[in-house]
């Protein structure tokens, strides 16, 4: 680890506590040009937010320097009206945009400043309709629009799209969420910290990434009651994220085979999710992961016959999936589909600060579990992957990379299960303490905030989903694209809809 | 061409071959269908029913009843205390026709999904095309209607197929509690699918709201909107809670019911 920060925000680590007291308060022109600095010089704004509550009076941000592994944290008054950084620095753009619709503080000079997720009730404002309000025209004899959603054709979440088209070419894709707002974060902040619907609402905050989000939130809980999980259930929890980004990734790889019409691979792969979302299930009950990480650690310990039957298991899957995989790059009928498909330059990827396999795919070494490892990832290491090209074919091959390194961190950690207990009785949250919490989930950097107050109770809660920073990147990846590519750009991020709209 | 062949012929036939053949095993740890004993009305100091996260469970001296149309399966309550013990056995077959039937009780019998009646059946029980609808699902009950497509199920063996267009549909399958931003939406698909219909909520959310219950944001399912034949409790259903009950709904276990253990 580099030495401590020149910088003026407060040096946090990942998953520990900080006193309130000490996050500096900066005046506004300060804040400013420490966000814009920092950006400048390589950092991504992790979390940018305004509190709910008691709280609201100031904003607060969170940095993430990956090349130093450092984040730095400091809050400033939270005004009427502030100058938008996004011109400058794109990546605030979906921060600016939520400060102002959460909480009505306006960004001067934004350049899109529209509703993100259409919240039907904002306190004193008359709440605009979901998708209504001005889209971005491409005016022109021969330009058309096509409209989208927010029922799609597929079996998934709902969302709207509007594309500008000459022909076949997307001009300009403008994506427009929040369909899916069920009041998630809100609930969060106003719920006894870590009781049992509290828990539910942060598994399900993107119900595919159960694990990474109940796993960042008990680290959360755990930075602020000082009592870290026991070494057993870092492991365990460790295993089912790691399981998770296999199931989603298999998933992935089977769904770009089948929206590019290669039908083995995408059989193949839709039956070996299946079986990756077993071995969860054999852990904790639930092909999700749902009910396995708590407050303390895991609510399911593994015994050595557990742990000798799920290594006995993973052979085969690992087997079906290489040849699956290796049918995909040698097939010419996918490697031209797949190359050269939705490019995002690494240039790109840097200034819309876009996070997990997608920045990985652009080249971008980007990984909370090897920048920020908290948990088992500060001894079990996995390698970071990454490809040059940013295209589709970049965006599969990164996940079959992860994949082989899933496989192989998750029969480590079986093979040698930590001794001890499971899980802890969690102490009391301490006063006046914050934390930032980072896990890398199979979509990207999940990172959730959490602040106590004067007795220890929560006092505010944030959430950043993947799908948060990575949508606009789907947007502008597919400028220049023919638009029948649409799907198979969008398969290749996979965003999450309820992540974004919380 | 030959690799593909090959590996094709060395990943063999996956589907499953149940309903003909026997269910498939669910692992050790599966939380399905929970049954209620006697406990020891004494016995205090351990947990109540606040450890389930929606609410679902009503515990008296004399009685007991578990709501499954809001239970998310997530076991806590097997750490109660008291007069009464639940434990949640790994019988997947949770599907009601009525919000009523999804319940457990010491002593109850599961009220398992009734198939239609013999209009219905004729018109369905050989090809039934559902329209999914997500209002608010989290993906995962979506992500586990969508398993079923894949060859290790293979739905349209059954004549059951999700469908792109309400145009095109028989019924709408729906997930989430019904978020106010997908409230339009949802009717207007729900019209879009021509008479007659059926409707399937999927999961606790649409049954009940499930963790969103109570919010602003949502409306509690989608009971309010739509008229609901089949419930699949769940969080999410498990595929084959899902199968089970699209398969009885349509009359298709006729004779080949496996005896619960």
């Amino acid at each position: 680890m580099s030495a401590m920060s020149a910088g003026p925000g407060l040096p946090v680590r990942n998953a520990r506590a900080f006193a309130l007291k000490d996050v500096p308060r900066m005046n506004l022109a300060a804040f400013r040009d420490w966000l814009l600095t920092s950006c400048a010089d390589g950092g991504r704004i992790a979390a940018w937010f305004v509190p709910q509550g008691k709280a609201g009076g100031e904003m607060f941000a969170a940095l993430a320097m990956d090349e130093e592994a450092l984040i730095e944290v400091a809050a400033a008054p939270a005004v009427d009206a502030f100058d938008a950084i996004t011109p400058e620095c794109p990546q605030a753009q979906a921060f600016e945009r939520e400060i102002w619709e959460q909480r009505g503080l306006e960004p001067r000079g934004h350049p899109w400043r529209k509703p993100l997720r259409f919240p039907p009730s904002v306190p004193g404002r008359q709440a605009p309709e979901v998708g209504r309000g001005e889209f971005y025209r491409v005016e022109g004899e021969e330009v058309h629009e096509v409209a989208v959603g927010p029922i799609h054709a597929g079996v998934i979440e709902p969302g709207h799209f509007r594309f500008q088209c000459h022909g076949e070419e997307v001009l300009h894709l403008e994506i427009s969420l929040g369909y899916q707002h069920r009041g998630a974060e809100r609930a969060l902040n106003v719920l006894p910290a870590g009781s049992a619907r509290w828990m539910a609402i942060a598994e399900t905050l993107a119900g595919d990434t159960s694990v990474g989000h109940a796993t960042a939130a008990c680290q959360v809980l755990e930075a602020l009651a000082g009592r870290e999980a026991p070494a057993r259930a870092m492991a365990i929890r460790g295993i089912a994220l790691e399981l998770e980004r296999l199931a989603n990734h298999v998933g992935d790889l089977g769904a770009l085979a089948g929206d590019v019409g290669y039908l083995p691979t995408a059989s193949f792969c839709g039956r070996l999710r299946g079986d990756v979302l077993n071995l969860s299930a054999e852990i904790c009950g639930s092909r999700f992961g749902r009910a396995l990480v708590r407050p303390g650690g895991t609510a399911f310990d593994l015994d050595e016959k557990l742990c000798a039957a799920l290594l006995a298991r993973l052979g085969p899957i690992e087997r079906d999936l290489a040849g699956a995989v290796a049918m995909l790059w040698s097939s010419p009928s996918v490697m031209a589909r797949f190359e050269g498909a939705g490019e995002l330059s690494r240039e790109t990827c840097e200034r819309l600060g876009l996070v997990g396999p997608v920045a990985r795919a652009c080249g971008v070494r980007r990984d909370v579990r090897h920048d920020f490892p908290s948990g088992i990832f500060r001894f079990g290491h996995i390698p970071i992957s990454t490809w040059e090209s940013g295209d589709v074919f970049a965006r599969a091959y990164v996940r079959a990379l992860e994949i082989e390194r899933s496989f192989a961190f998750v029969r480590k950690q079986l093979e040698a299960l930590p001794d001890g207990r499971a899980r802890r009785v969690l102490p009391p949250l301490a006063a006046g303490m914050g934390a930032v919490s980072l896990v890398e989930g199979w979509r990207g950097e999940i990172c959730h905030v959490g602040f106590t107050g004067e007795t220890g109770e929560l006092l505010a809660y944030k959430v950043v989903d993947p799908s948060f920073h990575n949508w606009f990147g789907l947007a502008t990846a597919l400028r220049g694209q023919a638009i029948s590519d649409f799907p198979l750009c969008n398969k290749s991020f996979n965003l999450s809809y309820c992540g974004h709209d919380l | 061409m030959i690799h593909t062949c090959w590996e094709r012929w060395r990943q063999g036939h996956r589907t499953i071959s149940y309903p003909e053949g026997p269910m498939p095993e669910l692992p050790a740890r599966f939380r399905g269908r929970p049954v209620i004993e006697r406990g020891d009305p004494d016995e205090a100091g351990g947990p109540g029913p606040e450890v389930c996260p929606t609410g679902a469970i009503e515990i008296g001296r004399d009685a007991c009843a578990i709501d499954l149309g809001r239970c998310l399966f997530c076991g806590a309550c097997e750490t109660t205390k008291g007069p009464w013990r639940i434990r949640f056995t790994n019988d997947p077959r949770l599907a009601g026709r009525r919000r009523g039937d999804l319940r457990a009780e010491p002593g109850l019998e599961a009220r398992l999904a009734e198939e239609l009646d013999a209009r219905w059946k004729r018109l369905f029980g050989r090809s039934l095309k559902l329209r999914q609808v997500s209002a608010g699902g989290c993906n995962a009950c979506e992500a586990d209607a969508n398993v079923l497509t894949t060859i290790g199920w293979d739905l349209g063996r059954f004549g059951i197929q999700f469908v792109a267009s309400p145009r095109h549909a028989d019924g709408l399958f729906i997930t989430g509690p019904v978020t106010e931003n997908m409230r339009l939406a949802l009717r207007k698909a729900w019209e879009a699918v021509p008479a007659p219909k059926i409707v399937i909520a999927s999961g606790a959310c649409a049954i009940s709201g499930g963790p969103y219950a109570g919010h602003p944001e949502t409306h509690d399912g989608c009971g309010r909107f739509v008229p609901v034949d089949l419930y699949l409790p769940g969080c999410p259903p498990h595929p084959l809670t899902v199968l089970d009950g699209l398969l009885r709904l349509l009359g298709r276990l006729e004779g080949r019911d496996p005896n619960p253990g």
